[in-house]
């Protein structure tokens, strides 16, 4: 695996829209046309070269190349957009749209991301060791393609609309979650272990919550149905199963109505 | 103002006959000349290209209040769908509902010079007229929407077709509007009451009128006036299982009326989209549902005083949008996507819902198979003009792919066992599958130039390269004696012309927007008409009591929602 580094020189005045910061759009450069790639300051089209030292060599193909970011990037958007293979290391803060629409390969955020991680995510893996911003695995404005697959871990919290039109894959939050969280789910799992606000499953039509701490206010639409015993991501123990959420729309399977399934951990 | 010489491009026109000779076209003035005519001509090489006048769309939904709101409530559409500026070139986005600006460049692009827009609000007029002001280049008109208002279901249920005209006429003048648009006849207005209308004799509840008398009388109203269009009907139950019955009715209201115009047209009904109307069987699955094409055609070839546009699905994710409120509704119930609905007081109402055709279910791959049946069986393509009711059966931008799609077999062919998941059940429910004629470049020009041209009324400006129409000339990349190998070349040509000549302006010169067009017109039609006392005391009535806003803010004033009108005057005082 080869591995290349990126290390800020400065800072933009705007925020800098990155989404060439990927291996797929990486593999199989020299250095120098890698430092030519287009970034957008505004309306301008600049360099990345204009903001990073770059070092090391990057692989023939994506899933051969790692690219480690060597400080804060809270001023840079859209690291690893759409990326399909290979790894980014982000060893500092990030701004919004990491890993928005990958498809495979690795992101491990070492520092926090700002809103809208891992939007409309099909594949992959996005972990984020400190805290992530609103929008987290969600779907882009107007779109009910929230994310459809792969797995994004947090280490901290997360901020408000984990999840919004979520259709597959898992995001694990390990510590809190503020407002709104699987609205409009329609597919997945979204596994909260600190505690919720509100509105967590509003408009559901199907998959799975699990949340391990407290809900402080409970959607009306949902129902208390059994306690189930289940073994969640390592944690053992004993759920409250709540369906909903019942003002909406629910398919059904083997003439069975399937609805979005809300585990409350006693 | 520059002259120009295109020279030696293979020609195309068939007003005038002519069939792919290679020949020189020169516009002078603005207005084309006879190639002899020009002298210090700047020259344009179209050697091995395709040569036709500008085209003309009859039925598009490219701007106004429908529109917008598909803008807004789809910033998903623009999502990696956008084009930076440069050059003379502005910013332009969107694939389904594209900003003003794509919407001016896309039709450039594809060689228009003219553009209809399908479905006006009259409350909205003012709207509408503001959205064609900044769409670039081509001109366009609108026709305002009359079958669901309710000064028209007044008139017509007694039998009032003088007061239906010179209703039409104020309104047309107020709305600076160009002609009679229909939408499911009494349909939406019955909605208002939580019912529809699904055939041509359901009653509208209060009005007590049916949508075969509605059809009836703005065919007579609008023959009484002369316009230079004719009525613009998009028939009850769209898209519904076994409407084809319906559709039938609908057209056969036509007889017995004959065209009065001074403009050439020969129809007194175009009917829309008719692609959503030509269905058998009772619902979508592959074991009921069945193309009704030729039934409905085979009706269609017998006359000679209907027209009608295709409508043809495209296969992709688009937003659909229409006067016709209660089909929306029902739609937004199908897909269950974002859905958005209005009422427009006592006009109109509408609807919008994104909608994504997926060549992996049969009924897209079916509808796709009817809309391309209805150009392949027509004998007259100078009734048959090609439309994706933009957005509705698919984005504007796709009218080159219908073009490969109606010109080739092979590219059919290729649909049907490579791109359809169920290509043997589409052939055993529809007739694509038995129809192997290739539509020629000549019958191309009658189907997007010249038919079109014609039913509008404008054939006397666009839709021909004869000497003194409107210097809006085409030149595409395509060798119609080398190119004919690959299907593909035709989807690309006539998506990217070389040049584009508007009005006389070179608007694309050498595949590249160099202008933004200095002269964008918009049409309307003044029909004169004799004082007419009712109706002038019903419209001061209704604006009273139920208008939200008075006449002073409802007329569509020239000098600022039309900096560049084009009038047509008519006059219906005889
Ligand atoms: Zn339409």
């Amino acid at each position: 695996m080869a591995k290349i580094t990126l290390t800020p020189t400065k800072t933009p005045t705007l925020r800098l829209e990155a989404e060439n910061i990927c291996p797929d759009s990486f593999a199989g450069k020299s250095n120098e046309e890698i430092a030519n790639l287009h970034v957008f300051v505004g309306k301008e089209s600049q360099a990345l070269g204009d903001y990073f030292e770059i070092a090391g060599e990057s692989g023939s193909t994506a899933a051969e190349t790692t690219i480690v970011i060597n400080g804060d990037v809270n001023r840079v958007k859209y690291i690893g957009m759409k990326m399909s293979a290979g790894e980014v290391i982000i060893n500092g803060d990030a701004d919004m749209y990491v890993g928005a629409w990958m498809s495979g390969g690795k992101i491990n955020a070492n520092g926090s991301v700002d809103a809208f991680s891992g939007l409309g995510m099909t594949g992959g893996e996005l972990i984020i060791k400190g805290d992530a911003g609103n929008y987290l695995g969600a779907a882009y404005r107007g779109d009910w393609r929230g994310m459809q697959g792969g797995t994004i871990r947090v280490s901290g919290n997360a901020g408000s609309d984990v999840g919004t039109f979520m259709r597959g894959g898992t995001i694990i939050i390990g510590g809190n979650v503020d407002v709104h969280v699987g609205t409009h789910m329609e597919g997945g799992t979204i596994i909260v272990k600190g505690d919720a606000k509100s509105r967590v499953g509003g408009q559901m039509v199907k998959g799975d919550i699990y949340v391990f701490g407290d809900i402080e206010v409970m959607m009306p639409g949902f129902q208390y149905r059994k306690d189930v015993d289940s073994e969640v991501d390592g944690t053992t123990g004993s759920f409250a199963l709540y369906e909903g959420d019942i003002g909406e729309r629910h398919g059904k399977s083997k003439g069975e109505t399937i609805y979005g399934k809300l585990y409350m951990k006693h | 103002m520059t002259d120009y010489i295109i020279r030696n491009g293979f020609v195309y026109d068939p007003v005038l006959g002519i069939n792919g000779d290679i020949m020189d076209v020169a516009v002078r003035d603005g207005k084309i000349v006879d190639a002899g005519d020009v002298t210090k001509a700047t020259e344009i090489d179209a050697s091995g290209m395709t040569v036709m006048a500008a085209a003309v769309d009859i039925h598009a939904h490219v701007a106004g209040p429908k529109v917008n709101v598909g803008r807004n409530f789809r910033p998903e559409d623009k999502l990696f769908n956008c084009n930076v500026g440069s050059g003379v070139k502005r910013m332009e986005a969107g694939f389904s509902v594209p900003t003003t600006i794509r919407t001016g460049y896309l039709y450039a692009r594809m060689g228009f010079g003219f553009s209809m827009e399908a479905a006006m609000p009259p409350l909205y007029a003012r709207h509408t007229h503001e959205e064609i002001v900044d769409t670039p280049i081509i001109d366009q008109g609108a026709l305002p929407v009359f079958g669901n208002n309710w000064f028209v279901l007044e008139y017509i249920k007694e039998n009032e077709v003088e007061n239906t005209a010179a209703y039409i006429a104020w309104l047309l003048a107020q709305t600076k509007g160009y002609g009679v648009k229909c939408v499911n006849p009494g349909g939406t207005e019955s909605w208002g009451w939580g019912m529809n209308c699904e055939t041509v004799d359901d009653v509208v509840p209060y009005f007590d009128v049916t949508p075969r008398q509605i059809v009836d009388g703005l065919i007579a109203a609008n023959e009484m006036l002369g316009l230079p269009h004719c009525m613009h009907v998009h028939g009850n139950s769209l898209g519904e299982p076994g409407n084809y019955g319906v559709t039938l009715d609908t057209l056969k209201i036509a007889e017995g009326h004959k065209p009065n115009n001074e403009f050439g047209r020969e129809s007194v009904l175009h009917h829309t989209h008719l692609q959503f109307h030509c269905y058998g069987g009772e619902s979508y699955a592959s074991k009921s549902f069945e193309s009704k094409s030729k039934e409905v055609m085979d009706y269609v070839n017998s006359t000679d005083n209907i027209t009608f546009d295709l409508g043809v699905v495209t296969l992709d994710e688009t937003t659909t949008m229409t006067a016709d409120g209660p089909f929306e509704f029902h739609l937004s119930h199908m897909n269950s996507l974002k859905w958005a609905n209005t009422d427009v007081e006592l006009e109109t109402g509408s609807g919008i819902v994104p909608f994504i055709y997926n060549p992996k279910t049969f009924i897209a791959g079916a509808q796709w198979a009817v809309g391309l049946e209805l150009g392949l069986l027509v004998k007259d393509p100078m009734k048959a003009y090609v439309t994706t009711d933009a957005p509705n059966a698919g984005p504007l931008m796709r009218y080159p792919r219908v073009y490969k799609w109606l010109m080739s077999a092979k590219a059919r062919e290729d649909m049907l066992n490579n791109v359809l998941k169920y290509g043997d059940s589409i052939r055993a429910r529809c007739y694509i599958g038995e129809l192997d004629r290739e539509i020629s470049l000549y019958e191309l020009a009658m189907m997007t130039r010249a038919g079109p041209a014609k039913t509008l009324g404008l054939g006397h400006m666009f839709g021909s390269l004869k000497a003194g129409l409107e210097g809006d000339v085409a030149v595409y990349p395509y060798n119609p004696e080398s190119d004919t190998d690959d299907p593909e070349k035709i989807e690309y040509a006539f998506g990217n012309c070389a040049t584009l000549i508007k009005g006389g302006e070179l608007i694309i010169k050498e595949g590249e927007v160099v202008s933004n067009g200095r002269q964008k017109r918009t049409f309307w039609v003044n029909a004169k008409t004799n004082e007419n006392p009712v109706v002038e005391r019903d419209i001061s009535e209704k604006f009273k009591r139920y208008y939200t806003v008075t006449q002073n803010n409802y007329t569509v004033e020239g000098h600022h929602y039309m900096p560049n009108p084009y009038v047509i005057e008519v006059d219906a005082t005889k």
